[in-house]
């Protein structure tokens, strides 16, 4: 049981917890991931760390409320207890000195990028974070991603803030004013399916981020195999990140459609 | 192998001797192999409950009456924890029922498990001497197993073996499936101090995730379970060895010696064009989900597909019991496609039985070439390849030959594949000091189990890369044994 030591609402629909998780703390890198589950009739579901305290013994999850489950957990609070959670799982980012990164996240992407902007910084990068958001309210986690960047740029599609327009639009510019040697995105499948065709009109090269359906997390179902390079991946053991130019963006969203 | 000694000691107990002596042998085997009671075909292919109901204690008896008792027992030798067969057998007929327990816990850590899943007809009792000899229908030791640790268990007596004081030896045992669990019962008895670490959120391995309820009870595998925790083995859910917690954190946390049982947890599919539409999932996918999530039952978060026109493609256990959960969730129409004959299934036999009075079909000889779906990515149907049988190959089964252009499609809504699993990778890529062959196996000694790494011994699923429970658990006793050997090694080295 793992209790929740801070919670704070970042936007109407997005929430940050601060969870007791002292080994799962010291032993994760940027880009793993937990399985949650709350309830004895819970699901188990994936959530990337965003962040961790290893002194503290706490992760920090950004968990966005939409569906049964992701509910369940944005109740609980202050002192209450996680039912269960297992971690850290998945392969961790590949983090060296490539040049210039651009990270881009987009909606609830941006918390799952933010350890890897953190890693690519202290690796030596040049880091372009691109942020992306349907609306000004939906812009989370602004004030940390500067600290750690050398540049941010803002897009909404309302224009309510920073750039109107989408997070393609912030990358083309970028990368049509300077030299990037990786593009790191996380967001909507959908999302990430246009970053890496634009991405690659460039050469660009591009990792992105899955997150597709899981049961187990550890290997053992494939319910969230994805299909890169023409050959079949477990995104838990395999992953979760991948080539973008390689992952068969469109299966990948017929198969997020399994169950609604 | 128990010493042919011990054996003998045992079988000259007066007891023995007398028991043998009131029946004649030829009374003995006149008397017709008991029929494991089931319940009625219609009513459990719509109900979880368990098919086999177990032998009632009249049945039990006149069943014990059939062992011989033989001076060589060569079902024993069938056994991979060799069980003392004839003692426990005979404890029954002389109706000391929690003795005939004892006798099992003896070598085996899970009987009531044993008694349930274990392929007896290729195991005890294909060595029983009314097979080999006779010519008959063995003694049924599996059913008499059963209904011994069934006796025990709902007397509310549960013996817990005699334990050896504790010598402070902390061993972590790697996976709660039926390699660890053997592990871990027999090194709690040597005296060492265990702590058996899941990944998952509940206890079991496969017993829990893959076995389903009618086959095998959660609450049996609960009990088997408390009786470790009660002999001191210690387990810890939601715990990643090599993830939460390194190797060598172990290590600095004082654990002399690791057991991985991690298993085989890592489906195989067949590549085939259309096996990533929705609906087709891997068998460990759909166990997962109704065994462990509890995925039909409407409280349960966690959703699963209801299929009318349910294929399971494969021919093995795993494959019998995604098919009879299929039927049991509503599948109208639920087929086992199979590429052999029903003859090389590697299914147990009961449950091939089993599953055809449920009204299961079998497309034998039969294998899926591609699945089609509809424009939202549902499959809709399977093109099957029919097959003929070839020369015998490796394994010496007839090898499958496709019949060429002789092809049929088959209308399906949900496909299940069961064409075996990987060893797990998590142990062999986060350990270092392994040896790991290319199929993801862990290379052991097989006398002792023991890995590259002296201090790391490892068995079942992740050494075999896929067999059954009771083989798994022969592993398990195998190690603990050796690596108490290691140990004591080691041990008067330092003095």
């Amino acid at each position: 049981m793992n209790k929740i030591v801070s919670k704070e609402n970042l936007s109407e629909k997005v929430v940050k917890f601060e969870i007791e998780a002292p080994l799962i703390a010291k032993s994760r890198r940027a880009g793993h991931f937990v399985i949650v589950r709350v309830g004895k009739k819970g699901e188990r579901i994936p959530y990337t760390i965003a962040s961790s305290n290893p002194e503290k013994g706490t992760i920090t999850l950004v968990i966005q409320n939409v569906g049964k489950s992701s509910q369940k957990v944005c109740q609980l609070e202050v002192g209450d207890y996680v039912t269960d959670m297992v971690g850290p799982l998945g392969k961790a980012t590949h983090i060296e000195k490539f040049g210039t990164v651009i990270c881009a996240g987009g909606g609830v992407g941006v918390a799952p990028i933010f350890p890897i902007i953190e890693a690519m910084k202290k690796a030596g990068n040049r880091v372009i974070s691109i942020i992306a958001a349907r609306t000004k309210d939906l812009v989370i986690l602004e004030d940390e991603i500067r600290k750690l960047s050398d540049e941010v740029i803002i897009m909404t599609d309302d224009g309510s803030y920073g750039k109107k327009g989408l997070i393609t639009q912030g990358i083309e510019e970028v990368i049509q004013r300077e030299k990037v040697d990786l593009c790191v995105t996380i967001g909507p499948a959908i999302m990430m399916k246009f970053v890496s065709e634009l991405t690659k009109k460039y050469d660009v090269p591009t990792l992105a981020s899955l997150n597709t359906i899981m049961v187990d997390g550890t290997g053992m179902c494939g319910a969230c195999r994805v299909t890169v390079g023409g050959k079949t991946k477990f995104v838990c053991v395999d992953g979760p990140e991948f080539d973008a130019h390689q992952v068969d963006f469109d299966e990948m969203l017929m198969r997020l459609r399994a169950y609604s | 192998m128990p010493t042919q000694e011990y054996l003998k000691t045992e079988r000259a107990q007066e007891w023995r001797e007398a028991l043998r002596k009131t029946m004649r042998n030829k009374e003995r085997t006149d008397i017709p192999r008991v029929k494991m009671p089931e319940v009625d075909p219609e009513i459990r292919s719509h109900t979880y409950d368990e098919v086999n109901k177990g032998l009632s204690v009249e049945q039990a008896l006149n069943e014990s009456h059939r062992c011989l008792d033989c001076v060589d027992p060569t079902c024993i030798t069938g056994c991979p924890v060799e069980i003392n067969i004839p003692k426990f057998i005979k404890n029954i007929e002389r109706s000391e029922f929690l003795e005939a327990a004892k006798a099992l816990k003896e070598t085996s850590a899970l009987p009531a498990v044993c008694g349930r899943v274990c392929p007896q007809e290729k195991q005890c009792e294909s060595q029983c001497f009314y097979t080999l000899k006779l010519n008959k229908p063995a003694v049924a030791i599996g059913h008499l197993e059963r209904f011994a640790a069934d006796f025990e268990r709902e007397s509310g007596n549960i013996s817990i073996p005699d334990i050896a004081p504790a010598n402070n030896i902390k061993i972590a045992v790697v996976g709660s499936g039926p390699a660890g669990l053997a592990f871990a019962g027999d090194a709690a008895k040597m005296g060492y101090d265990v702590t058996v670490f899941e990944a998952l959120h509940d206890l079991g391995g496969v017993l829990r995730y893959g076995i389903p309820e009618f086959r095998l009870p959660n609450e049996i595998v609960d009990v088997e379970i408390n009786g470790l925790k009660k002999m001191g083995v210690k387990f810890e859910t939601n715990c990643i060895i090599g993830k939460t917690i390194s190797q060598e954190n172990l290590k600095a946390d004082g654990f002399k010696g690791i057991f991985v049982g991690s298993g085989a947890g890592l489906p195989n599919f067949m590549n085939i064009p259309g096996e990533n539409l929705i609906g087709v999932m891997s068998c460990n996918e759909y166990l997962t989900r109704v065994n462990l999530m509890q995925a039909a039952d409407p409280d349960s978060d966690t959703p699963v597909h209801i299929g009318k026109k349910v294929a399971v493609i494969g021919g093995g256990n795993t494959a019998m019991d995604g098919v009879r959960t299929a039927r049991r969730l509503g599948a109208e129409k639920a087929m086992i496609v199979y590429r052999r004959s029903e003859e090389e299934m590697p299914a147990r036999i009961e449950e091939i039985k089993h599953a055809k009075e449920e009204g299961i079909e079998f497309l034998t000889l039969h294998n899926p070439l591609r699945y089609e779906g509809d424009e939202k990515g549902r499959v809709q149907r399977m093109l099957l390849q029919r097959m003929e049988l070839g020369e015998p190959d490796a394994s010496e089964r007839r090898r499958p030959v496709a019949i060429e252009g002789d092809t049929v499609w088959v209308d399906v809504d949900e496909v299940i594949v069961s064409v075996g699993v990987s060893p797990n990778p998590l142990i062999p890529s986060s350990f270092s000091g392994l040896e790991v062959t290319k199929w993801g196996t862990i290379v052991v000694n097989q006398d002792t189990m023991q890995t590259a790494d002296e201090t790391i011994f490892a068995g079942g699923d992740i050494v075999r890369g896929g067999a059954t429970v009771i083989l798994a658990m022969g592993d398990g006793r195998k190690a603990a044994k050796a690596m108490d050997e290691y140990m004591r090694g080691q041990k008067s080295e330092g003095q």
